[in-house]
């Protein structure tokens, strides 16, 4: 699919930056091969350390973007906070460690023929849909001050909601977890 | 850089994640798959923001890192009560409300 887009793009009018396209080849191969492994690891702590991988890809993907903010946060928050979550989660349940059992149910094949399906279909609508658009190659990071006074600006109440659904969702966890 | 590329490796993701809520055993490999789909959601957000140059985009993907913080939150703790009361979170043994 890379080596298609790159050829494409030689081809097209509007430069492509190359160091941009080699970054985001290497980002995008780790990040495909980490998340296969997240969903067939056998061992859940290292389906973790993989997602970790995926998780710094995606943060990776952003700054290529120009949203450092984004960025960031997704770096605090997913890999800072989430994930160790997820580790406490797996420590708590005691998931099995060794892959004494098959990770994954019966279904797997149908779960897998879905997959391929729904790829199959994203990947036809995508390309007939926005086959020829492009990036900006010159684009700036995005600035964090006007990102601010967009959320406190427009978004303020949904900002405010999404407070509130966290606090929400503080309480409700402790209220489902709650040993009585 | 094309929109597409973006675009492509976010719904490749987005399929790997529907491959693992689907086909996972453990409840929290579950929830780790659901992380993947996210993820791919907020791909596409910032990459039609950074394409358009509007920022509503990244707006809604930080909205959409906070509401998967709290969803993780609440799932690990459904998690850790089927746990308590099955000893088990193979979700193929969780069939209470199954016909």
């Amino acid at each position: 699919m890379i080596g298609a887009v790159l050829a494409a793009a030689q081809n097209a009018s509007a430069p492509v930056l190359v160091a941009q396209n080699i970054a985001f080849g290497i980002i995008a191969v780790l990040m495909i091969i980490s998340a296969i492994r997240v969903v067939t690891a056998a061992n859940v702590v290292h389906a973790a350390a993989f997602l970790v991988v995926v998780l710094a890809g995606v943060a990776a993907l952003f700054i290529l973007l120009g949203a450092e903010f984004v960025a960031i946060t997704q770096v605090l928050v997913y890999i800072g906070a989430i994930v160790v979550l997820f580790l406490f989660g797996i420590m708590l349940t005691r998931a099995p460690m060794e892959g004494t059992e098959s990770p994954s149910r019966d279904n797997w094949a149908i779960a897998g023929a879905t997959g391929l399906l729904l790829l199959a279909l994203l990947g036809y609508t995508l390309w007939d849909g926005f086959g020829k658009d492009k990036i900006p190659g010159d684009l700036t990071p995005t600035d964090t001050g006007a990102l601010s006074d967009v959320i406190f600006g427009q978004y303020l109440v949904p900002f405010e909601v999404v407070s509130l659904l966290l606090l929400a969702a503080l309480v409700g966890a402790i209220v489902i977890a709650r040993r009585d | 850089m094309f929109l597409n590329q973006f675009l492509m490796l976010a719904a490749a993701l987005f399929c790997i994640g529907v491959y693992g809520v689907i086909a996972r055993k453990n409840g929290v490999m579950v929830l780790m798959s659901i992380e993947l789909i996210l993820n791919a959601v907020n791909i596409n957000l910032v990459a039609f923001s950074t394409m358009t140059g509007a920022l509503s985009g990244q707006v809604f993907a930080l909205f959409v890192i906070a509401v998967a913080a709290a969803e993780v939150g609440v799932g690990l703790a459904i998690v850790l009560a089927i746990f308590r009361n099955y000893k088990t979170v193979d979700l193929d043994q969780v069939d209470l409300m199954k016909g």
